[in-house]
């Protein structure tokens, strides 16, 4: 149930009068070791609720801001096909978007404060989204290598110990699919194309290769928060061993493509039965998410252009709603 | 942004897959009234021919069972095992039953 009337909140988050917080804290772990689900009204440790919001809140901001480096090729998409598909790509991200802002909301967070973090600069998004996408191929690479790079992220929270965000990365899974071989096949048909296109493709993989390594997040060691989010099954593998687990089902994809990863360590490891690769620059990544990426300005700048040229529509939609109440009312 | 608006109300949104199937809880959102929750029900949670038929109800207007009580709600019928078929032994020679 995703209602949970926000006034109710306070009274859950105390502990109830009486019982202990240890014992509470003890009990709610417990239910998480042998995989009982928490759902919006269950006590929880106000540090479990508060992860779950900023993780649950950036993911649905990274949906919605990811709309816009893709709608930037929507009217200039090659061929009606690929305009219609691009048109449902974006369009399911906003839908994503939608998913997890539902599920944040059962935890006692509103939309407009979530709107407000992310307009503010305060809430964070996927550093993925503050690259430029100058040409066509940068559509295919980031369904094949960003969307592919999510699929990875998204599937183990499939079955995380709370139960709204589980459901809402369940619809998105079925969906995201979709995105990453339509992506796939943009690559192959600029691969499969003229010199030009094949050297296209090349650069968009060139682009988008080492960033989207990086939307894995910090590698473990530096990783702040994993031990915990481990620990309350939020999160199910740690960075590193997903970042690999993507190395090694990408690498044979560019193989395919006839297209090279711009990493010359890249290397198959018999002994380890995985693909080596070479060191990340974390100096780039950390820029990005201070602010200083590519477009980070323009993207957030973009956001605040459409939400406050669409006060208007949400202030005349609300009026007119309640006028019409206000009529039936007086008829009745 | 920085006055505080009201927010458009929040709905809960139940949808049919198909005619024989009860409607399900799928998720919530945002609209002025019921016919926008529809509408917006419609884009957000049926893009590919997930329903037949949508509701949407006011959150504020579902009460729900407090789980602080769901021993004292559901815990009585734990112990009635005989409400269900297993209970009861029957030789196996009797047939049809």
């Amino acid at each position: 149930m995703y209602t949970q009337g926000l006034d109710s909140l306070g009274k859950d988050c105390l502990h109830p009068e009486g019982v202990d917080g240890a014992a509470l804290e003890a009990r709610f772990q417990g239910k998480i070791d042998v995989d009982d689900k928490i759902e919006p009204k269950d006590w929880m440790p106000d540090a479990y609720r508060q992860t779950l919001i900023r993780q649950i809140s950036q993911h649905a901001h990274s949906e919605i801001v990811g709309m816009l480096p893709e709608g930037n090729w929507i009217t200039r998409a090659p061929t009606l096909k690929r305009k219609a598909v691009l048109i449902a790509k974006v369009q399911d991200e906003g839908g994503h978007g939608m998913y997890l802002y539902s599920a944040a909301e059962t935890l006692g967070i509103s939309r407009d404060q979530m709107f407000e973090q992310l307009l503010s600069g305060a809430a964070k998004y996927s550093s993925i989204f503050n690259y430029p996408t100058p040409t066509w191929a940068d559509v295919g690479a980031i369904g094949w290598l960003v969307d592919g790079a999510a699929i990875m992220n998204q599937i183990p929270i499939c079955r995380c110990s709370y139960g709204p965000y589980a459901r809402a990365m369940v619809r998105i899974c079925k969906e995201e699919s979709f995105h990453q071989r339509q992506g796939f096949e943009i690559m192959l048909t600029l691969a499969r194309g003229t010199e030009a296109q094949r050297r296209m493709a090349q650069e968009a993989l060139d682009r988008w290769w080492w960033p989207s390594l990086m939307m894995f997040g910090p590698s473990d060691a530096q990783s702040k928060h994993t031990a915990q989010s481990m620990r309350w099954k939020i999160k199910r593998f740690t960075n590193d061993e997903l970042r690999q687990k993507f190395v090694d089902i990408t690498v044979p994809q560019a193989e395919y493509l006839g297209l090279k990863v711009p990493d010359p360590l890249v290397k198959w490891d018999p002994a380890a039965q995985h693909y080596g690769f070479g060191p990340i620059d974390w100096s780039e990544f950390n820029a990005v998410l201070k602010g200083n990426g590519p477009c980070n300005r323009e993207r957030l700048q973009a956001r605040r252009t459409a939400w406050d040229e669409g006060a208007w529509v949400r202030e005349a939609a609300l009026a007119h709603a309640e006028k019409q109440r206000a009529r039936s009312a007086r008829a009745a | 942004m920085s006055e505080q608006k009201q927010e458009w109300p929040l709905f809960e949104v139940f949808i049919r897959a198909r005619s024989g199937l009860e409607h399900k809880h799928v998720g919530s959102i945002h609209a002025v009234d019921a016919r926008m929750a529809i509408e917006h029900a419609r884009d957000v949670y049926t893009r590919r021919q997930e329903g037949v038929s949508i509701w949407v109800v006011r959150s504020n207007d579902i009460t729900a069972s407090d789980p602080e009580e769901a021993e004292a709600l559901f815990e009585p019928a734990r112990d009635k095992i005989y409400r269900h078929p297993t209970f009861y032994a029957i030789p196996d020679e009797v047939k049809n039953l």
